[in-house]
């Protein structure tokens, strides 16, 4: 072995993105390097453009003491929302260049199958593991302990830990664009094809590794949140009178806590059968494949109900406030999110019917999927009945909670139609069920995303995103997504294979073409949302609702100022009913100063999440490229630093009485100076944040 | 628990963040870190009893396994459970720091024997033909045996590194929090470990 082996591993100039086109310029070669190129371009420019701007500003050690050591359950949560929308950016562009390449793909296209095969596989994967879940984190992150009226998680370091794990999975993927290549192995990394006997390359081995990583990291976030509902809610606050948001928070970390194991299994084992030979799922020497696909979906389907759950969870805030009313069957929405829970791991098989099993085993899970459109159903007229004569303002979460609603149900129809064992062996692997998929997460997820992100945005930095450029981009998303996959139902059902790269059958072009439209708006919708960003920043002073409650909410994160202290609650409310913000306003009780303020107790920060976030992505980086000095560097250096965190005893600092006073009477004073507004203005610049809460109550009457 | 419904459903009670019931909710989060290494533990023995037979014309168990010596690793390690235990009683009566060391130190050594006759195992077993790549059956072993191995050597040096913070620190409520949950983490590897006796080794030869 030579030195430089030794130091690079299998790193070497032919990992460049342009290395071939520059070998052989040939215009495949040429045209699929500079797009590989560009994109790895858009990693380094932008990381540097990044870096550049922190220096130039010295936000530095800003960046350090306040944020990325920072263990505020509150700014994690905004971390890992921006962690979403920067690779949610990364992704959407990759799905519109596979629209393209497919709507000019009859006989041939413009892209290699197999960057084609790393398009797919990086889309899936980062929309999975580093947008989806990063979002519906970071938002659980940081409203769960102010519905519930606590002041941070159970565990705060190890959310940070949980954040800069997930961190350094992303950072993997990002790296992946500029040295090697990712896998082409789809997200679910299936073998024998991800063994090295048909991926040789390093695209299996950064998949494994990211996966892992985020994985590792999403089970302890599991525990944290589990335990921090379980053990911190506010005195009075007992089960049924948690908020829905809290409810569906609960619901998803019992998944995570559950179902994150069996895809740390199913990576390992793999990695396993990639780095020293074993036969876990190879084709020869007792290997069985039909492992992995158990394994990796009794994860996976699970994972589908953690991803939505949360989204259900925000509906269920967001329909109320915005019909002015309570939430329609609270016990039958609490039941239907646990039964979805407890059914999420029984139905794991039909995402391989054509296994090989008998039909009774088929029929079986075939049954058991059917019946989770029962709870969901259950949920969608819940949410429908809450609507029922209320005084519905059609503000932009609002919007983003009807295009679900719609849009839901049909995906949901499609999904009863794929729970038939003998229907889905027809359309089994075509576009069809990339159609329903993107149907359940598009539109169940992320507009639920989306809506929490409006909702909230004005309680993290107290003032309200703009509103007419929110409409522009929920209007995009929704139709849009209608342009972009209903074609891909039909296209599924004319026998288009998914993952298919080129086709030679021209009655697929005008389906093709749509899609391709669809792609371009919401494209568009995304643009919308960056630009929504920055003149809502510009304009903040216009907007801002100190008082902190601008939409007339009911749970107790409406009840403390925006952005709420670092401390959340000054004093710990005591709870007493169902909707404990809503009812205390209703009785003229909100807005009291507490009889005394005592000192508060708060974590300090810790680098702990940070350092393992380097070292995590470092052995990661280390695996992938063959470099086994740096995964020893950086294995020893992540267990010293965990071992240097046990012996740290000086973890808290005292926030003192006056201060916390001094803020709250503050606050106060804004809360006094504010005028109530009705529901009317509450999309104008006189919203402070104040409610008029007689209104709607005469209203009632 | 009293019947004052403000103090049931959390704990919350008081304004510090620290004295919120914190060896409760430590307790309880490693109680519910268990059940996820319990999953994982299971999945890999579903995956072990699919591939038992999967030798491909390999060794299988009756020519790979000796008994003797699990025996031996066996009664090492419920040993060292039972010394963990008494560490455990001697930090609940307060019988002072040595002797909750002393107990640990035994634990340790015991773990170790249990460790090392299992590596002399591997060897073996590597030296008769049954390496993890030879075959099905010897790669869900190696995934399996191994994994539990791996999670000894872990709490051992989590052990060791209790011991040096007893000596830093004496005994304050991060190293008797750390005590606790190293006992539920050591008793559940025994847990495991007759899991893996029965199933592997007695299952194997039977």
């Amino acid at each position: 072995m030579t030195l430089k082996h030794f130091i690079f591993g299998r790193l070497g100039l032919h990992s460049l993105p342009f290395w071939a086109a520059v070998q052989h310029p040939t215009p495949e070669n040429i045209v699929n390097g500079v797009i590989a190129t560009g994109a790895a371009s858009l990693v380094i420019i932008g990381a540097v453009v990044t870096a550049c701007l922190i220096t130039y500003f010295g936000k530095w050690r800003y960046l350090w003491t306040e944020w990325l050591t920072s263990v505020d359950h509150k700014r994690i949560g905004i971390m890992y929302i921006v962690i979403a929308f920067v690779m949610l950016a990364r992704a959407l562009i990759e799905a519109v260049l596979m629209r393209t390449q497919q709507a000019f793909g009859l006989g041939g296209g413009f892209l290699f199958p197999e960057h084609f095969g790393e398009l797919f596989s990086t889309h899936g994967t980062i929309m999975i593991f580093f947008m989806a879940m990063p979002f519906l984190i970071g938002l659980i992150n940081f409203v769960m302990p102010q519905q519930i009226g606590t002041r941070d998680v159970s565990f705060p370091v190890m959310n940070s830990v949980s954040l800069g794990l997930t961190m350094a999975g992303a950072m993997l993927v990002m790296i992946s664009l500029v040295l090697g290549k990712f896998s082409t192995g789809g997200w679910s990394g299936y073998p024998p094809y991800t063994e090295i006997t048909f991926s040789p390359g390093v695209g299996p081995d950064y998949w494994i590794w990211a996966v892992s990583l985020s994985g590792i990291g999403t089970m302890m976030t599991g525990i944290n949140f589990a335990v921090t509902i379980y053990k911190r809610r506010a005195p009075g606050m007992t089960l049924m009178r948690m908020p829905l948001f809290t409810w569906t928070a609960l619901c998803t970390s019992i998944l995570m806590i559950f179902a994150m194991p069996p895809l740390t299994v199913a990576t390992v084992l793999l990695a396993l059968d990639r780095y020293l030979g074993f036969h876990f799922f190879t084709n020869g020497f007792g290997g069985n494949m039909m492992n992995y696909a158990n394994l990796f979906w009794l994860f996976g389907h699970p994972e589908v109900y953690i991803l939505i759950l949360p989204a259900f969870g925000v509906y269920s805030e967001v329909i109320p406030a915005f019909s002015g009313k309570r939430i329609y069957g609270y016990t039958s929405l609490v039941l239907a999110t646990m039964v979805i829970a407890l059914l999420s791991f029984v139905v794991w098989l039909h995402h391989f019917f054509t296994m090989g099993q008998s039909a009774s085993v088929n029929e079986t899970f075939g049954i058991a999927t059917m019946m989770i459109g029962i709870p969901t159903g259950v949920k969608i007229y819940d949410w429908m009945m809450t609507m029922y004569r209320g005084r519905i303002r059609f503000a932009v979460p609002m919007v983003y909670s009807l295009g679900f609603m719609m849009l839901f149900v049909i995906g949901g129809l499609s999904g009863i139609v794929l729970a038939n064992p003998s229907i889905d062996y027809q359309v089994h692997n075509t576009l069809f069920l990339v159609a329903h998929f993107h149907n359940m997460l598009i539109p169940g997820l992320l507009f639920g995303m989306l809506a929490g992100y409006h909702f909230w945005f004005p309680k993290a930095f107290g003032f309200r995103l703009n509103e007419r450029w929110g409409m522009a981009s929920a209007l995009c998303w929704i139709f849009g997504f209608m342009f972009a996959f209903f074609p891909l139902y039909a296209l599924g059902l004319l026998g288009f294979p998914r993952r298919t790269v080129a086709y030679y059958n021209p009655i697929y072009v005008p389906y093709m073409a749509i899609a391709l439209f669809g792609a371009m708006i919401i494209l568009a919708a995304l643009i919308c949302l960056v630009i929504q960003l920055v003149v809502s920043v510009m304009q903040r002073d216009q907007n801002r609702v100190a008082a902190g409650d601008p939409w007339n909410a009911s749970a107790l994160e409406w009840s403390v100022a925006a952005p709420s202290p670092d401390y959340n609650f000054p004093v710990l409310p005591e709870v007493t009913a169902r909707d404990a913000f809503m009812v205390a306003k209703e009785h003229g009780m909100a807005y009291r100063p507490p009889e005394r303020f005592t000192d508060i107790e708060m974590p300090k920060n810790s680098p702990l999440g940070m350092i393992l976030c380097v070292t995590g992505s470092l052995a990661a980086f280390g695996l992938v490229w063959h470099m086994w000095w740096l995964v020893a560097l950086a294995m020893l250096t992540t267990v010293a630093a965990v071992i240097w965190h046990g012996f740290v005893r000086d973890y808290e600092r005292i926030i003192p009485a006056d201060e916390v006073r001094e803020d709250y009477m503050r606050w106060l004073k804004a809360v006094a100076a504010a005028e109530p507004v009705s529901r009317e203005e509450e999309l104008a610049h006189q919203n402070a944040g104040l409610a008029d809460v007689h209104e709607l109550l005469e209203a009632a009457e | 628990m009293s019947g004052n419904m403000l103090d049931n459903p959390g704990f919350s009670l008081r304004a510090s963040y620290h004295h919120i019931n914190r060896e409760d909710e430590v307790m309880f989060g490693f109680w519910v870190f268990l059940m996820s290494d319990a999953i994982i533990f299971g999945l890999i023995f579903a995956t072990y009893a699919t591939m038992v037979a999967a030798t491909a014309g390999g060794p299988g168990p009756k020519r790979l396994f000796d008994i003797g010596s699990v025996a031996i690793q066996t009664g090492a390690l419920l040993l060292s459970s039972f010394a963990y235990g008494m560490a455990s009683l001697a930090l609940r009566y307060r019988s002072g720091r040595r002797k909750v060391i002393a107990c640990l130190l035994v634990t340790l050594l015991l773990g170790f024997v249990f460790l090392g006759f299992e590596v002399h195992d591997f060897l073996t077993m590597f030296a008769k033909g049954g390496s993890p790549d030879t075959s099905g059956f010897t790669s869900a072993f190696f995934g399996l045996v191994p994994l539990h191995g791996l999670h000894v050597t872990v709490g051992s040096i989590w052990m060791v590194v209790l011991i040096v913070q007893m000596l830093r620190y004496g005994i304050d409520d991060d190293v008797r929090l750390g005590v606790q949950r190293l006992a539920l983490f050591w008793h559940f590897l025994d847990i495991v470990w007759i899991a893996i006796f029965s199933l592997v080794y007695l299952g194997g030869l039977a």
